[in-house]
């Protein structure tokens, strides 16, 4: 595998573990809410996470792009720390990934919350353990299966992206260049060697990656008392 | 993105209004008199787009042929071709990739000529005052569009000119690079970048942001080739189209849109 192939890999590593740590962290309240609550708006706010499951990227990486640039709140954010805009910044790339991979991520951790119904909460609740211990204790330990699907897709989604990363990214070698956009030029400038084994190699991480999935699903299921 | 064109399924309505279109179709083919009007699809450069579109539009209204047009990379479209898209005419933004046509057998030998010279201006929305070269030496800016020069002449041209001035190696860190030069001007008029090369022919229409034309002996001529595709070839309005982009009509549309 020739050196140039190297970074566009890299890169897209990085961001995919920094976009799975951020959406864990994020998306683990979320799907937790919208499991407990009773409030009957809250499939309205389920609908806005699954936005990205229905929008066409290009919607999403238009409104990322103006939000991001200098007249949008990422401008406002990029000024704190002496910049002008997030577009074409590996921020501004974790910031779009993890709008877009939100769904993946929620939907799996929602069902696994879901499934093991009110019951070990209530009985942890007699135990005299605090929401905080019960959450982290109990709940956390049985919805692990949906917490490794939710991180593996999210993982596997934000590698796989390319619509959004194109329109904010300005394709910045060792930057914003990652993997998909580099197959992308490699097969417009007939360089199709590289795009196979970049290719290749994607096609090979998927099958994994969703083996992997149903693996963990199939262990899962076996579990359930 | 797939079409979903037979989404609905409407019973009775949907019959009547497809027996309709058959005997509308069938009114067309049999009425006498009627020159037999064909269509050209015509692959084109994105810098050439909205001339294309107004040549398009000229041209069937002098013909009643009537020309349907896809936009993108030459690059992007160059491959579509190889790897047999239905075009009969392709509307490059360099000579390179015609002529690659015509030697792989994909192109009609012969038909190729440069249909239009593409200029280049650094163009900003707002963000800084595009005054000159002076603008790009003084570098105040964060970000610099360029088309990505492997893909699009223009971005080719955009690198030449920095080179020309010195000032390549010092802008690389500030270079965002737009997939061609549509996605390029898209970058500048949102103002994630605050200025960019892009086609002279973007800009040509509107008074907004401030610009520079770029001195034409900063860079290799932006010579855009056209050609008849193999497909075309027994297609009477591809060569009728082909005709048209020579003729003064589709010039005086270039001329505005600052081709030269």
């Amino acid at each position: 595998m020739s050196a140039a192939l190297w970074p566009p890999v890299l890169l897209t590593l990085q961001l995919a573990a920094v976009t799975t740590v951020i959406l864990l962290m994020i998306g683990t309240p979320i799907a937790w809410w919208l499991a407990r609550t009773p409030r009957a708006w809250k499939e309205a706010v389920a609908a806005v996470v699954a936005l990205p499951l229905v929008l066409p990227p290009t919607v999403l990486g238009f409104y990322l792009l103006i939000a991001l640039g200098p007249g949008g709140p990422g401008g406002w954010l990029a000024g704190l720390f002496g910049g002008r805009s997030l577009a074409f910044t590996f921020t501004g790339l974790v910031i779009g990934s993890t709008c877009y991979s939100l769904p993946f991520v929620v939907q799996p951790i929602r069902n696994a919350f879901e499934a093991f119904g009110e019951r070990p909460l209530d009985v942890a609740a007699t135990l005299r353990a605090t929401p905080w211990d019960a959450f982290w204790s109990v709940a956390v330990p049985l919805a692990r299966p949906g917490l490794v699907s939710g991180a593996v897709l999210g993982f596997a989604h934000t590698v796989g992206e390319f619509g959004v990363v194109l329109m904010i990214g300005g394709n910045i070698p060792g930057r914003t260049r990652v993997l998909s956009v580099a197959v992308y030029e490699y097969v417009e400038t007939l360089q199709w060697r590289e795009a196979h084994l970049l290719a290749g190699g994607m096609l090979l991480f998927a099958f994994v990656v969703i083996l992997a999935v149903r693996l963990i699903e199939r262990r899962s299921v076996r579990w359930r008392p | 993105m797939e079409d979903d064109g037979g989404g609905r399924r409407g019973g009775a309505s949907a019959r009547a209004r497809l027996a309709a279109g058959v005997l509308g179709l069938l009114l067309a083919w049999a009425a006498p008199g009627v020159l037999r009007a064909e269509e050209v699809r015509v692959a084109a450069a994105a810098n050439f787009a909205a001339a294309a579109q107004e040549i398009g539009a000229l041209f069937a209204a002098a013909t009643g042929h009537t020309a349907r047009f896809s936009f993108g990379s030459s690059g992007q479209l160059y491959a579509q071709i190889v790897q047999g898209a239905p075009f009969d005419v392709f509307l490059a933004a360099d000579r390179r990739y015609p002529q690659r046509l015509v030697s792989a057998g994909h192109a009609v030998a012969g038909s190729g000529f440069t249909y239009a010279a593409g200029r280049l201006v650094l163009f900003s929305a707002g963000a800084v005052r595009v005054d000159g070269r002076a603008t790009l030496a003084r570098g105040d800016f964060t970000r610099l569009a360029i088309a990505n020069p492997q893909l699009a002449p223009y971005g080719g041209a955009a690198g030449e000119v920095l080179g020309a001035l010195g000032l390549a190696e010092r802008l690389r860190p500030k270079l965002v690079y737009g997939n061609n030069v549509a996605q390029t001007y898209q970058f500048v008029s949102t103002g994630a970048a605050e200025l960019g090369f892009v086609a002279l022919a973007q800009v040509i229409g509107h008074e907004r942001g401030s610009r520079w034309i770029v001195p034409p002996e900063l860079h290799s001529a932006i010579a855009q080739d056209a050609v008849l595709l193999q497909r075309g070839a027994g297609n009477p309005a591809a060569r009728a189209f082909l005709e048209f982009l020579r003729g003064p009509v589709a010039a005086g549309v270039k001329a505005r849109y600052g081709y030269r």
